[in-house]
């Protein structure tokens, strides 16, 4: 087993507008290395916003993030511990997938301990000598998918990683989460499959309105709500937030 | 080799890949060759790409460039997921485009020149102060372009700006310009004249090549003015240093906004 170092994040008091749309209102979450945490919510509850935020991509209004106890600044360092794949697998389009990873890699300067599993996997390596804009939409999912693993983040932000995975590719990617947290890496996650937060999820953060409305573990959000599956459980927290 | 000149390589790739700046290259390549084969004489053959640099250069530049990064969208969210910083993303797809623009430009224009040849070395350093003063308009509406489209999210809002900044900037700065000298014709115009000029990159790229072809006398007494100015070496560093702050402040102002932007 490799060893990998585990950092935490910690958001604190995050605020975002976009224009009149107060997108995120107050969130305050901690992630614990190697854990899977699940974000929540319906469409437009500020999922993805989240976790643009945790990238830098999005610049929050007010509150701060704490990445490994190092509040985030400019500095782009804390990125190279991160890998992500977005809700949409969009990439320059003329440029094959070889020469997107290699050009990814040489952005990182070369380094030598990489993570090519999901290659194999995925059976990608026919595909990568193509143009990206000709590959399908699930083929562009799964070279996303590489990209998150192949730096051996110790932290990784998957938006909606099964979305436009066939059945085969979607367990291949559950499979290799459940493999790297067992080694250590802690994930965040939206996902509108509940089965599928129920089997990676250690702990579930509904999102409603840009706030926490519940964070726990499953077994604490069925408990709660008093309903034995989630997705009732789920339902219940929407339709009484509705109420 | 640092994040800027990495992003550099591969978008000089990208920008090569996509052919426009091939076609745009190619286009000065024929046109000055057409020219240069019918044209009665080189000196004609400049005024006339002179017209095309003060015009269409600017034009280009402009559309080119901000369509070029609304279309690199994906591009930037893909590496600002990395760890490289915005100023060095933001370098790094400005030279992109600039340079190979630029280059287009230069080996379009100067290229059929080698084979045909310059007549007297009056030309050549006409041709050297065209090259010049097209790549600096380049280098000035790629940035221009750039700010237009950090500040606009919208794509064809953006366009619709980049189109009226150039036909300020190219077409009605001069008639305005010309309309005001007209109407205070009785008072002494020669530093407004300067003045107005210097507010305005094509305005004074225009300038600095009239001045090259001998017709300023054509521009009367303001002429001789702006010819005295201008031709003394205070005249080209003044207008050397405002086409720098034409292209330093709309630098300054995209990067600012770019370093601000959510994506």
């Amino acid at each position: 087993m490799i060893p990998v170092s585990s950092h935490t994040l910690s958001i604190d008091g995050l605020h975002k507008r976009f224009g009149a749309l107060h997108v995120l209102r107050g969130i305050d979450m901690q992630f614990e290395p190697g854990s899977v945490t699940a974000i929540l919510g319906h469409n437009g509850s500020g999922k993805t916003t989240l976790i643009k935020t945790i990238l830098g991509l999005v610049k929050p209004d007010a509150g701060r993030l704490f990445f490994d106890g190092q509040k985030l600044s400019a500095d782009a360092a804390y990125r190279a511990r991160i890998g992500y794949m977005p809700q949409i697998a969009r990439f320059p389009e003329n440029l094959t997938g070889t020469e997107l990873l290699a050009m990814l890699k040489d952005l990182r300067g070369n380094p030598a301990a990489l993570d090519e599993e999901l290659l194999g996997a995925f059976a990608l390596k026919n595909e990568l000598a193509k143009p990206l804009r000709t590959l399908s939409g699930g083929t562009r999912q799964k070279v996303s998918a590489v990209i998150a693993f192949l730096f051996q983040p110790s932290f990784i932000i998957l938006d909606e990683p099964t979305a436009g995975l066939d059945p085969v590719a979607s367990r291949v990617l559950k499979d290799k989460i459940i493999d790297e947290r067992e080694k250590g890496t802690t994930f965040v996650l939206t996902s509108h499959l509940l089965s599928e937060v129920e089997e990676l999820a250690d702990r579930i953060v509904f999102l409603l309105d840009g706030q926490i409305r519940f964070a726990g573990t499953a077994t604490d959000l069925k408990a709660t709500t008093g309903h034995p599956e989630l997705e009732r459980a789920i339902a219940h927290l929407m339709t009484e937030a509705a109420a | 080799m640092n994040a800027t000149a990495k992003i550099l390589t591969y978008e000089l790739q990208d920008v090569l890949r996509s052919r426009g700046v091939i076609a745009y290259a190619v286009f000065f390549l024929l046109l000055t060759e057409a020219l240069l084969q019918f044209g009665s004489s080189t000196a004609s053959v400049l005024l006339s790409l002179m017209n095309v640099v003060l015009l269409l250069l600017p034009l280009v530049s402009l559309v080119f460039g901000t369509m070029y990064l609304y279309n690199a969208r994906d591009f930037v969210e893909l590496l600002l997921s990395q760890p490289i910083r915005r100023p060095h993303l933001f370098g790094g797809l400005y030279l992109g485009l600039a340079v190979p623009l630029a280059t287009g430009f230069l080996a379009g224009t100067c290229l059929p020149f080698l084979w045909h040849g310059v007549e007297a070395a009056s030309h050549a350093q006409t041709l050297l102060v065209l090259a010049l003063t097209g790549t600096a308009l380049t280098f000035i509406f790629v940035a221009l372009a750039f700010l237009i489209a950090v500040r606009f999210e919208d794509k064809a809002r953006g366009l619709g700006v980049a189109l009226v900044v150039w036909l300020f900037l190219a077409v009605l700065y001069d008639g305005l310009v010309l309309l005001a000298l007209h109407m205070f014709a009785n008072y002494p115009l020669e530093t407004p004249a300067l003045v107005l000029t210097l507010l305005n990159p094509v305005d004074l790229a225009r300038v600095l090549l009239l001045l090259q072809v001998d017709i300023s006398a054509l521009m009367g007494y303001t002429g001789a003015v702006f010819e005295r100015f201008f031709g003394s070496l205070f005249g080209v560093g003044v207008a050397s240093a405002a086409l720098l702050v034409w292209l330093a402040v709309p630098l300054f102002f995209g990067l600012r906004r770019f370093n601000r932007k959510d994506f």
